[in-house]
């Protein structure tokens, strides 16, 4: 295999009935970097959601915590052709983060400790659709997997669920991401297979 | 930032950059990774075979050895090739001396 080549290679199973177009399943969680793992102290960690007009709203770690969590199990689909079904997560939807929050922004750009950057429609992450997870099958996210904290947005490709979560710049204009400026699709429904520009 | 980001200590997490050689061959007739480049974060100039390659990624990544920054990126969809060099100022290729383009003397 090419190193170029997409396509993480874990154990390939047939694909089933709940997979999207072109996915396998595998038990594993296999992992997917782009670059070194931040170590991020949670003394020092916080989210940040600023609007269109440049007001901020911040979290600590302690803040972020006290506010009512979720446990969501679902499905996970990388756009390098792997499907893990029924993850389990623990972590604080984003509607209730967005609660309160003034805007009149369409899309947001989800930023995190090390650089990464993924984009998506506001509406995206709202109605019950994304958390901020700091935990995975009942413990601390490990760093590997994006923890202290990442973004959970399952009905998209998991690239959108970008690992070490630092915080989301709305916007009233798209602008693409990390992936999304070097070929990957701008919204990424795995059921409509946009793994590329163009799909 | 940096103060708060310290990646594992010891750990290799990434490739040298001669596997580079390979994927860039499928879009230079050239093997890049005898080039130098300089890093457009930093300013370290340096052999591209000294860049970390992360390549367990929807695409291949390749960051400064000094900063980390990303370098370059390189997709492969199945109908093209997507090439990213803004993270490096430039690329100094070896090519051998060109033929001269000087016309020689010719009789009027």
């Amino acid at each position: 295999m090419g190193i170029v080549s997409p396509g993480f290679q874990g154990r390939r199973r047939p694909t089933g009935p709940n997979l999207p177009p072109g996915q396998y399943l595998t038990e594993d969680f296999p992992v997917l970097s782009a670059g070194p793992t931040p170590r991020v102290s949670l003394t020092d960690w916080e989210f940040v959601i600023t609007t269109e007009t440049g007001a901020e709203l911040r979290w600590s770690w302690d803040e972020m915590w006290a506010l009512p969590t979720e446990t969501p199990t679902v499905d996970i689909h990388c756009v390098t052709h792997w499907s893990k079904l029924g993850t389990n997560w623990q972590g604080v939807s984003l509607d209730t983060l967005l609660d309160g929050v003034d805007t009149a922004a369409d899309y947001a750009l989800v930023h995190s400790y090390g650089g990464y950057t993924t984009n998506l429609p506001l509406d995206d992450l709202r109605d019950g659709q994304a958390w901020v997870v700091h935990q995975y099958d009942g413990a601390d996210l490990p760093a590997e997997h994006g923890g202290p904290a990442r973004l959970l947005v399952p009905h998209l490709y998991f690239w959108k669920s970008a690992k070490w979560v630092r915080g989301i710049r709305l916007g009233l204009t798209d602008e693409p991401g990390f992936w999304e400026t070097a070929g990957y699709h701008d919204y990424g429904d795995p059921w409509r297979e946009q793994r590329y520009q163009g799909d | 930032m940096t103060d708060q980001l310290r990646p594992d200590p010891g750990r290799m997490d990434y490739l040298d950059g001669n596997v580079l050689a390979g994927p860039l061959r499928d879009v230079f007739a050239v093997d890049l990774t005898t080039a130098t480049g300089r890093c457009a974060a930093c300013g370290q100039t340096g052999p591209m075979a000294a860049l970390r390659v992360y390549s367990n990624a929807p695409g291949v990544v390749a960051r400064c050895p000094n900063c980390e920054e990303v370098m370059l990126r390189l997709v492969r969809t199945p109908t093209s090739a997507w090439l990213d060099l803004r993270g490096a100022t430039f690329m100094q290729i070896p090519m051998p001396a060109e033929p001269t383009m000087m016309p020689g003397p010719t009789a009027m």
